[in-house]
């Protein structure tokens, strides 16, 4: 049948069963909205900002396994999503960007809303095309899909000159894509997976080391089942937590520049490293030259082949899908029936437990001002563990990530990579309209939560019952944690004058707000904004301005040169 | 060390500059670049010659793969192999220099391919060494322009990159 472009756009997200699409309407977009308001399968989601959509839909990708989308205008509605873009992009979460163009005779004439929409967003997606001819729309918008999801995942962005989906053309979406330059390779190598196993149950002081691609993956069961075959701890990345169960005594917490003291000294420690779908960055292993010091065998499985050898030389490197490499290796060892060192793992644990021992997360419990510690935990208990957290960026997310366990994968979305401001909000736009119901916490401070504060209008109208537990210290906290120990405690512009009053400001768009000052009505009032199932609650919590994230490696460091608290 | 990476990539508007755009965002160097369509027009052959430790190649190798229009990527100077770089040199060429540079030419096994009353347009085909050591020869101040294509480079023997 003969189509326009616009009608092909949403015929092609029908077909592939998108639920919403998170955007901001524009000149060069008309038609595809025209489209949009004629039917109702595919639902819109109004935003404030663009970089508010293009986070949404990342928050709904994260916290699905499906692929979120996003619509803008050319110019001005590329640019602002430019930083929600690049943050999917460090994270590698799947989404499919479509953005409007001027017109194609237009294009490089300086035209009104015009932006080389293609060449902005190269460094920071997958892949991106312009469509310039409407013959090619719908296999485009098809590959896009596919792009975004297989392999290691990522946006893909698809830029829509207004003519062209104007134009009109036969319609037929293809049923399946085959590119003879993408082939993700899915199945690891027998031989380098038989190398792995040997190594493993050879270990003396063995270590697992989990990240992002385990969640992106739906890895998380294999991983659970291989680590209680074997016995050895596991550690998670920042991107990772809920990959394996935190409550599990395996588990010894989160690694890195903020991670525990057991996991830091166990990372450099180990003699057998299995690295699984993360990638070494600089705030998980700190100081590469210091990480390579102490020998040791590392096993790396990942599905993109330059995420291995990229900062830590690997002596068994595994390309392929995670689930099934890991399901693989436990196969494997199942079928050997050799079991790991058991004595010097027993020795192994002896030493972890020491380490863990020191209760690296001790915080001052009888303080009489609120310690952010105690409200994560608090929202923890309160939740059950069940709920959905998203975070912004800075102390909030450490805490967040350190005192709330994850017990399942994508239950935790924050912005890993680019460290973006401004996510929280709008991710937990998205992660509501995927989970209705249930409950989502967006964990916050008073700096960023700033940076996408225009959502709350959005929140309104859909009616999304996000609870926002803002962590305010009057202070951008990071920043002046490290004014404080690195800078002399000068804290340039670090302090935040003329803050609003965030409860009227919540009640001006509609919402319930709350200000709690004393850590004996912590609890109450966040019993109480979770028992309001239909309404959007902003707790904001007056937290100790002087509470430091611990422990922490300052960068640049090795990762056993951690700063503990004070308190231990 | 001194690499010459080859590969194929879909011969698209764009592809090129994916491939500049990813050396500069992450600081590897280009020596040369030649880029032009193969016998199947859908294909463009890319020559880049780079300069870095055996890390850095094997990261710019992986990384050229991870784009999504690169079919192939092959570092030929791995093994034996030929490179060729064209060189178009225009020279005075008066009174005795005229001989003088047609004898150097000669010597180097270049053309001439253009003659005006003062001026040759010297075509030469070499490797980069090569074409170095005949600018090194001519007198410098009677060099007008230089023009090089760049290393093209291809796999002795049985070593084909071909889909």
């Amino acid at each position: 049948m003969v189509l326009t472009g616009a009608e092909i756009v949403i015929r092609c997200l029908q077909e592939e069963k998108v639920e919403y699409v998170f955007g901001y309407p524009g000149g060069s977009v008309l038609f595809i909205y025209d489209e949009l308001f004629k039917q109702d399968k595919v639902r819109h989601v109004l935003v404030r900002h663009e970089q508010g959509a293009v986070h949404a839909a990342d928050g709904y990708a994260r916290s699905t396994e499906k692929v979120g989308v996003a619509l803008v205008t050319s110019g001005p509605g590329v640019t602002n999503a430019v930083t929600g873009i690049a943050t999917a992009y460090m994270d590698s979460i799947p989404m499919v960007i479509i953005s409007g163009q001027v017109p194609t005779a237009y294009i490089g004439q300086d035209a009104f809303q015009e932006v080389d929409t293609v060449g902005i967003t190269r460094p920071c997606v997958k892949h991106n095309f312009l469509v310039k001819d409407i013959r090619e729309l719908a296999s485009t918008i098809k590959k896009a899909f596919y792009l975004a999801k297989s392999g290691r995942p990522g946006p893909v962005l698809v830029d829509i000159p207004k003519d062209v989906s104007a134009m009109k053309c036969e319609f037929a979406y293809p049923k399946a894509v085959s590119m003879r330059s993408y082939n993700p390779v899915i199945k690891g190598h027998q031989g380098q997976i038989k190398k792995a196993v040997q190594l493993l149950l050879e270990a003396k002081r063995p270590m697992i080391y989990t990240g992002g691609g385990v969640i992106l993956s739906d890895a998380a069961e294999k991983l659970t089942k291989l680590v209680r075959q074997l016995g050895f701890p596991v550690t998670n990345t920042l991107m990772g937590l809920g990959g394996y169960p935190a409550t599990d005594r395996h588990f010894v917490g989160m690694l890195g520049m903020h991670g525990t003291y057991e996991a830091n000294m166990a990372m450099q420690h180990c003699d057998v490293l299995l690295a699984v779908g993360a990638r070494f960055d600089d705030r998980v292993i700190g100081n590469p030259a210091n990480f390579a010091e102490v020998p040791r065998k590392i096993i790396h499985i990942d599905i993109d082949p330059s995420s291995i050898s990229k900062r830590v030389k690997v002596d068994v490197p595994i390309v392929g899908d995670l689930p099934e490499v890991l399901d693989d290796i436990s196969k494997l060892l199942a079928a050997g029936g050799d079991r790991p060192e058991e004595k010097a793992v027993k020795a192994w644990w002896k030493q972890i437990d020491e380490w863990r021992g020191k209760d690296c997360l001790k915080y001052d419990r009888k303080s009489k001002i609120i310690k952010p510690q105690y409200v994560i935990e608090k929202l923890y208990e309160v939740t059950k563990g069940e709920a959905f957290v998203t975070s912004d960026v800075g102390q909030h997310q450490m805490w967040a990530a350190q005192y709330y366990k994850f017990d399942k994968p994508r239950r935790w979305m924050n912005s890993g990579g680019l460290g973006t401001m401004g996510f929280g909000l709008p991710a937990a736009m998205g992660v509501q309209l995927a989970h209705p119901g249930a409950p989502v916490a967006c964990v916050t401070g008073e700096g960023s939560i700033q940076m996408c504060i225009q959502e709350l209008s959005t929140c309104k109208q859909y009616r999304l019952p996000v609870k926002i537990i803002l962590l305010n210290n009057g202070f951008l906290g990071m920043v002046r944690q490290w004014q404080q120990l690195f800078h002399g405690n000068r804290y340039a512009e670090s302090y935040v004058d003329a803050l609003p009053d965030f409860v009227r400001l919540s009640e001006s768009y509609g919402h319930v707000g709350m200000r709690v000052e004393k850590p004996g009505d912590v609890e109450g009032a966040l019993k109480e904004a979770f028992k309001r199932k239909d309404d959007l609650v902003f707790l904001d919590f007056a937290i100790d301005p002087t509470e430091n994230v611990y422990p922490m490696v300052q960068g640049g460091k090795g990762l056993t040169e951690m700063i503990l608290s004070e308190e231990l | 060390m001194r690499h010459v990476i080859s590969l194929l990539i879909e011969n698209e508007a764009g592809a090129l500059s994916r491939v500049t755009g990813l050396f500069s965002a992450r600081a590897y160097n280009i020596e040369s670049l030649t880029v032009a369509p193969t016998e199947d027009i859908s294909m463009s052959r890319i020559t880049i010659v780079s300069v870095g430790s055996d890390d850095i190649i094997e990261q710019i190798t992986k990384q050229l793969n991870k784009l999504i229009e690169v079919i192939k990527v092959v570092d030929i100077s791995e093994a034996a192999h030929i490179e060729r770089e064209l060189m178009l040199v225009k020279v005075r060429a008066t009174g005795k220099d005229r001989e003088e540079m047609k004898r150097m030419s000669e010597i180097f096994r270049g053309r001439i391919i253009d003659v005006t009353e003062t001026t040759y347009v010297i075509e030469l085909t070499g490797n980069t060494a090569k074409l170095d050591s005949f600018i090194e020869a001519l007198d410098r101040s009677l060099i007008l322009e230089t023009v090089r294509t760049g290393v093209c480079g291809i796999g002795r023997g049985d070593r084909i990159l071909k889909v």
